[in-house]
Formats: C-alpha cells, structure tokens, sequence
C-alpha cells in the first residue's frame, strides 16, 4: 500500500497535459517589471533607481526585515522606473522596471552547465548564501526560505521533506524539474540537510510520475540518508501538512509549525534554486513555470525571468484561446484569477492555467443539503458547511472554537459541494475576522 | 486581449456532481422496484405511482411560485423524489384523493414550510404517509392482491399484519406460519404490502448502485438492519414459539425500503459515520419494539422520523476528527 495523508483529500481530474514536455526557455521580453514584494513578508527595498544599468543577477532590492527576501535583476539592461505598478490582483504594487538590453550575467555567478556536487560550505554560510540569493518557497507560498531554515529556540529538526508532490491539476513544472535536474535536487536537498543540521530527508512524489520517482530515485542511489517517498494520488498532498503525515505519520497540531513535530518541508523548485545559489553563486531570477489549458495550442514548461509579462508567457504557447474566460496563476484549486495577462511572473508563479469560458463562471448556488461531502473532503476534519453558516450570520467566536484557523484554504469543499456553495468564500472571511479578533485580544 | 476576464476566488474547478444528479440518481435506482410493483399489482400501482409524482412536482411549483413567490426549484428532482417515496409506501388501491392529500402533505408542511429543500427536519414522504396513516387507518392498510394470485379474494393481507394479527389473539407461531410466506417470496416480493416495498431484492440491487455513486453510506442501512436483526434474535432465542427468525423481521414490511432509502436522506440524517451508526441503531430500536409490542404491525416510519427529530442534535454533538489531535 502506498502511502498517504488519511483525513478527507478529493481527486479532482488531474489533467497534466504538460507532462512530457520538455523544459523550454523563453526569450527575453523587451521590458520586464520586478516586484520588490514577491514573498510573505516585509516588501525589500529597492537599491536601484531611474537610469541605473543593471546586469543578470544583480541585487536591485535588499531584504528589509526579519522576514524579507532580496529580489535580483533577471535582465540586463536600464531601470526606467521604479514606481508602482498594477500586479496580478489589480492592487499597486512597488517594482523596478528595466529595460533589456543583451544578456549580459554577473560574473560571479559560474554559467558552465556541469554538475557541482561536492559540498565546501558550512551550515550557517549555507544559509548565509541562501539568503542573499533571495529564495523564497516556490510552490507558491513564497515564504523566505533561511528564514525557515533556523528553526525556533528550543526547538529541533530532525528531518527535512522535499515537497515533489505537485498535486495540483495542470501543473507539471516540478515533475519536469525532477526529471531533468534530478542529480542538481539531491545537491540542493543535502544542501538544504546540512544547513538544518540533518541527516535524513524524504522526497514525496505522487506516483502519477513514473518517470520523476525513477529518475530521482536514480539520483539519491548511494547517498546516505535521502529517499524518494511515493504516495497514492490526493488533493491536497502537497499541504504541509498533509505531506508530513503521508510521508512521517506525524500530525502538526493546530496552530503549531512542522518544527514542532521536527520537520521541514520544501518544494523541489526551492531545492534546486538552493543548489544553484550555492554551487553556482546564482541568484533567484528565473523559474520554471507551466502554462496550460484545454484549449492553449502548446501546454509547456517553460524557463522564464522574474518580471517576465505573463501575456509574452502565454504568446510563446501558442496565445490566448478565443473561448478563454479565465486566466489563473498557479493551479485551479488554490491559485488566484488574473484580472489582465500584462503582469509579471513572480518568484512563487508555478503556472499559469487558462480556463474556457464555460468553466470559468460559477454556479447558482443552491441550498445545503447536508451530503457531508465537504465534511469528507477537508482535509482538517473541519466541517465547511457549519463554517459558511456560522460566517453568514458573523458568528466569528463560534467560528474560533469550531478552529477555522486550522483551515488551509485547499478548496476541496468548494471542489466538492453539489449545490456549488461557495464554501470557501465564506470560510476566508471568517479565517480574516477571527484573525483580527485574536490579534485585538492580544493587545 | 481586450476580453473581460472572470475573477473569482479559488477554487476555479469544481465537481461536475449535482444535487440534481443524486436526486434523479436515487429516481434511478428506484425503478426496478417500481418495474416489479407494476408487475404485481398491475396497472394500479402506475396511476398511483404518476399521480404521487406529479402532484408533488405541481404543489411544490405552484406554492414556489404563487404563495411563496420565490425561484422554483422544482428541476432539482427532490419534489419527484418525495412522490415516488410516498407512492412506494402506501397501498396500489389508494383512492386518488387520499394521494394528492399525501402529497400536499408531505410538500407543503413538512418540506415548504420548513424553507423547502435542506431546510426540512423531517423526512417529507414519510411525514405524508405517517399523516394519512393517522387519518385514513382503513384505507392505508387495505391491501390489494397480486394481479397474479389465483384467487378472488379482493383484498390481501402484509406479512407482519397477519403475524400482529396472530400474536394479538393469542395462536402460536406455527399455526400462523402456514400462511406466511417463504424467504424466497419474500425476497423476491412475492407478498401483500405497500406498493414499493415488497421486492426486497430489487431494492437492495437499487442500494448497491447508490452505494457505488456514494449517495448513501453503508452505517445507516447496516446499522438498522443489523439492530433490527439482533433485536429479534433475542426474542426468537428465547422463545421461537412466539417470536419470529430475524430475517423475516428484515425482509417483510418496509425495513429495506426505510434502511436503503428514506432513512439515507442526506438532509434528515446525520453527517458523520460515527453519528449515523447511533442513528441507524436508534431507528433500529425503536422500529422493532414497535412491531413486537406496539399497536401497530410496522414501525419503520416511525423510529425514522422519531430518529429526524434527534438528528441536528447528533450534528452537534458529534463532530468529525480534526486533523492534529485536537477537538473543539
Ligand atoms: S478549504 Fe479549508 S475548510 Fe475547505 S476543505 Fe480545505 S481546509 Fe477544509
Ligand atoms: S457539500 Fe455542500 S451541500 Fe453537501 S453538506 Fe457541504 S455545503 Fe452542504
């Protein structure tokens, strides 16, 4: 029996039409805007101004707090602004616009594509090196990876998960990233080993990717101490979470980080963004990221600068199809609907996905009737339904006792509800009032 | 791209299950119950059958529309659904007044009134048919014979009502047996009842497909039946003179029909499995204590609602396991 987390989880249809293409990289755009803010934290501060010339690779916004990540140039060229611009949301947001000219790298950074495996820093400069190269994790949740890295005082890891669950729907850029750089992720995980202080990691893989478990499987064969995990196919593997208790059987309790139960997760993007930072001196500038959907003519994986406009993004796989009603980044469970395709990609973009028309509009939305489906489905053993009564009728202490901070907004009960209740919806503006209402309390 | 976009939260997929699905779903998994009660009680069961449905579709469109003035929801196939569980308890003779009674019944009060679909706490076909239990005891319990018996007895008697009937009066159980059908008939509904309950068979076949899409779970139906089995065990144990073999008690009268499919309606019954154990024993318990030694032959319609009534009380009390140990 393969392993996997037990509490609710659904099967949405996993259309990974992107599976086997290769990872392909993107020519430059003429201009790319790079948001200083693109990780969970304090914005950085940009370095640069107006009329600066900046080289691939170069710092143009420094890190301004304790949770904060530096942000590079993914171009070279002249900074034409910095100033605020329109991001996915909608909302301004501060960035540096430059325009490219060439491509012309840092010289630190070592461009030869050899494969360098042999480890010569510290832990503690490990981290150091992780955080000048600004990487965030890359899954989406964008927090700054060495601030993770030093786990709270009394507390210890005993070991690190690598995240290649990917158990979103359409996205295929970590499965392509564990096939083709497989021997850079084992690198980047005892890397990651080393700077925790570690010696066993598990690699979790949804065994709807043959080809990535064998490949890594290769590739951890003979170092001690790293193992590929596969698990059973289920929404949300890739929880935090859910993949401690899929690979570990550990459950974090409510309110308390995978430290306490001695984990660390991350993502396979983040793993290999760690290889290159260290080994290779390179900064985070580029990703790979998936564009897809039923109607674009090519799905692919695609390698792209940060700042890229994700329109340039959706031109290169073929454009945007007449029937298009929806244009999401990330995956179609937790990613978040554009309002324009002129943004740019960011640090935490794992892919874009275009949605028909047809699907792209909710439906009415009908009376409960009690299935319990959702109940089933989430993953938290929460119960949404009770949880979208109690927010309709702002029952926000009712609403902390039944633990709807726990919720990790997964959307499995949207997903899975027939009378198509926007659950989720409901439970998001309740996670943000009874927010509000432990914070006051603590003042 | 000058298109506008749609902008919603997440998620942006969503299953292609419907509440309509399930409820015509549980329609379809009815129908070869209802094809063998077509059979055997001949065209009766078909006008008692239609007249069941529509009636109920036609008062839940017209109160919707007319009394109540808001959206009707009549396409949801859950008005349809109560008029085939109406007509799949009452007798195939019914006169047709007493049926659209019924079915006004069970819309306008026990469904409408409570704020129609999700909002009811009790089950609504069963609520009519309790009502006109109550209010038309003869006619509710004259039952037709088979189109198939070779006799000109006009009416027929259900398996527990003669077993009640003996027991009242006082005559042992091997006098009564005589005229109580086999297993193999009772299975395959080869005896007098209601009109949708009789062919035991046909409608766990029905089950089995409602499991399968996960429209019911298995604590309810198992619970019931397992209760009500080991409930009659008892008795029969001590004294088989008396008190029939459990598998008759399963599968004469209604307990498939209730277990399967009026006990399973997802908004009268409980969420979680643990809780739908409890609920499923509760009906069990109450079912059998009144076939043994209440007035009444049967008692599924009863420890059913009787069981609606603790239902949101069970949803509180028992919440699913939380991830991480802790509880609210
Ligand atoms: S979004 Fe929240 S409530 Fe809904 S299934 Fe996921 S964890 Fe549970
Ligand atoms: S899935 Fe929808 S209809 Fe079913 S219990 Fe949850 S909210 Fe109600």
């Amino acid at each position: 029996m393969l392993k996997t987390f037990k509490l609710g989880g659904v099967h949405p249809p996993e259309n990974k039409l992107s599976a086997d293409s290769e990872i392909v990289e993107l020519p430059l755009s003429p201009t790319v805007f790079i948001p200083v803010g693109q990780h969970i934290g304090a914005p950085a501060t940009a370095v640069v101004k107006k009329g600066d010339q900046v080289k691939t690779g170069q710092l143009i916004a420094r890190s301004s707090g304790f949770v904060s990540a530096n942000v590079h140039s993914s171009v070279s060229g002249t900074v034409t602004k910095v100033d605020l611009v329109p991001d996915s949301g909608g909302y301004p947001r501060v960035g540096v616009v430059i325009k490219v000219e060439g491509d012309d790298w840092d010289d630190q950074i070592d461009t030869s594509p050899d494969l360098k495996s042999e480890i010569s820093l510290t832990g503690p400069e490990i981290i150091e090196k992780i955080k000048e190269a600004g990487i965030v994790g890359m899954g989406g949740a964008t927090f700054p990876t060495h601030v993770k890295l030093v786990p709270p005082r009394g507390m210890k890891f005993e070991m690190l998960l690598i995240n290649g669950v990917e158990c979103e729907p359409f996205l295929t850029s970590d499965n392509r990233l564990m096939i083709e750089k497989s021997d850079e992720i084992v690198v980047g995980t005892r890397l990651l080993m080393k700077a925790m202080g570690v010696d066993k990691a598990f690699i979790g893989i949804e065994n709807n990717k043959p080809e990535a478990i064998r490949k890594m499987e290769k590739a951890v064969n003979g170092i001690s101490g790293i193992s590929v995990v596969p698990l059973k196919v289920k929404y949300p593997q890739g929880g935090e979470k859910q993949l401690i208790k899929a690979v570990t059987g550990r459950e974090v309790s409510s309110g308390a980080l995978p430290v306490s139960v001695g984990c660390l997760v991350s993502n396979v993007g983040s793993a290999f963004a760690v290889y290159e930072a260290v080994q290779k001196n390179k900064p985070l500038f580029e990703r790979v990221v998936t564009v897809t959907g039923k109607s674009l003519r090519n799905p692919s994986n695609v390698k792209v600068r940060i700042g890229t406009p994700v329109s340039d993004l959706i031109l290169f796989a073929g454009g945007v199809p007449e029937d298009t009603g929806k244009i999401i980044s990330g995956g179609p469970m937790m990613g978040k609907a554009l309002a324009t395709s002129d943004v740019p990609v960011t640090k935490g973009t794992s892919g874009i996905v275009l949605i028909p028309e047809k699907q792209a509009a909710r439906k009415p939305q009908l009376a409960c009737i009690r299935c319990s489906r959702c109940t089933n489905a989430c993953p938290m053993g929460l119960e949404p339904f009770l949880l979208m009564t109690l927010s309709e009728n702002s029952l926000w202490e009712r609403l902390e006792k039944e633990m709807v901070l726990d919720c990790i907004e997964c959307g499995s009960c949207s997903f899975s509800c027939p009378a198509s209740r926007p659950l989720l919806d409901y439970i998001r503006y309740a996670k943000a009032k009874v927010g509000q209402l432990v914070r006051s309390r603590k003042h | 791209m000058n298109k506008l976009l749609t902008i919603s939260p997440s998620p942006h997929q969503h299953t292609d299950d419907s509440v309509r699905k399930i409820m015509y779903r549980v329609l379809l998994a009815l129908v070869p119950a209802l094809i063998w009660s077509v059979i055997y009680f001949g065209m009766d069961a078909v006008r008692v059958t239609l007249l069941a449905v529509l009636s109920c579709v036609a008062f839940e469109y017209l109160i919707q529309r007319f009394v109540m003035k808001v959206q009707t929801t009549v396409t949801d196939g859950s008005a349809a659904l109560t008029g085939l569980l109406l007509a799949f308890n009452v007798p195939s003779n019914l006169p047709w007044w007493i049926i659209l009674m019924g079915s006004f019944f069970a819309i306008a009060i026990a469904k409408l009134s409570f704020g129609g679909l999700g909002g009811n706490i009790f089950n609504p076909a069963l609520v009519g048919r309790v009502f006109l239990l109550i209010s038309f005891p003869a006619q509710m319990t004259t039952w037709p014979v088979s189109r198939m018996a070779e006799t000109d007895a006009v009416t027929a008697a259900t398996p527990l009502g003669i077993l009640k009937g003996g027991v009242l009066s006082g005559r042992p159980l091997q006098e009564l047996s005589g005229n109580l059908p086999g297993i193999d008939n009772l299975l395959l509904g080869n005896m007098g009842g209601s009109l949708g309950e009789i062919s035991a068979a046909l409608l766990i076949l029905g089950g089995i497909y409602l499991l399968w899409k996960k429209i019911i779970t298995w604590q309810i139906p198992v619970s019931i039946l397992l209760t009500m089995a080991v409930y009659a065990g008892i008795f029969w144990l001590i004294n088989p003179e008396k008190y029939i073999d459990p598998l008759f008690h399963i599968l004469a009268g209604g307990a498939i029909l209730g277990a399967i499919y009026m006990a399973t309606d997802m908004v009268t019954s409980p969420m979680t499995g643990k809780a739908q154990l409890i609920y499923g024993i509760g009906i069990g318990i109450i079912t059998m204590t009144i076939r043994l030694f209440g007035a009444y032959p049967e008692g599924v319609s009863f420890a059913i609602l009787i069981m609606n009534g603790f239902t949101p009380l069970l949803n509180s009390m028992i919440k699913p396991k939380r991830f991480g140990g802790k509880q609210p």
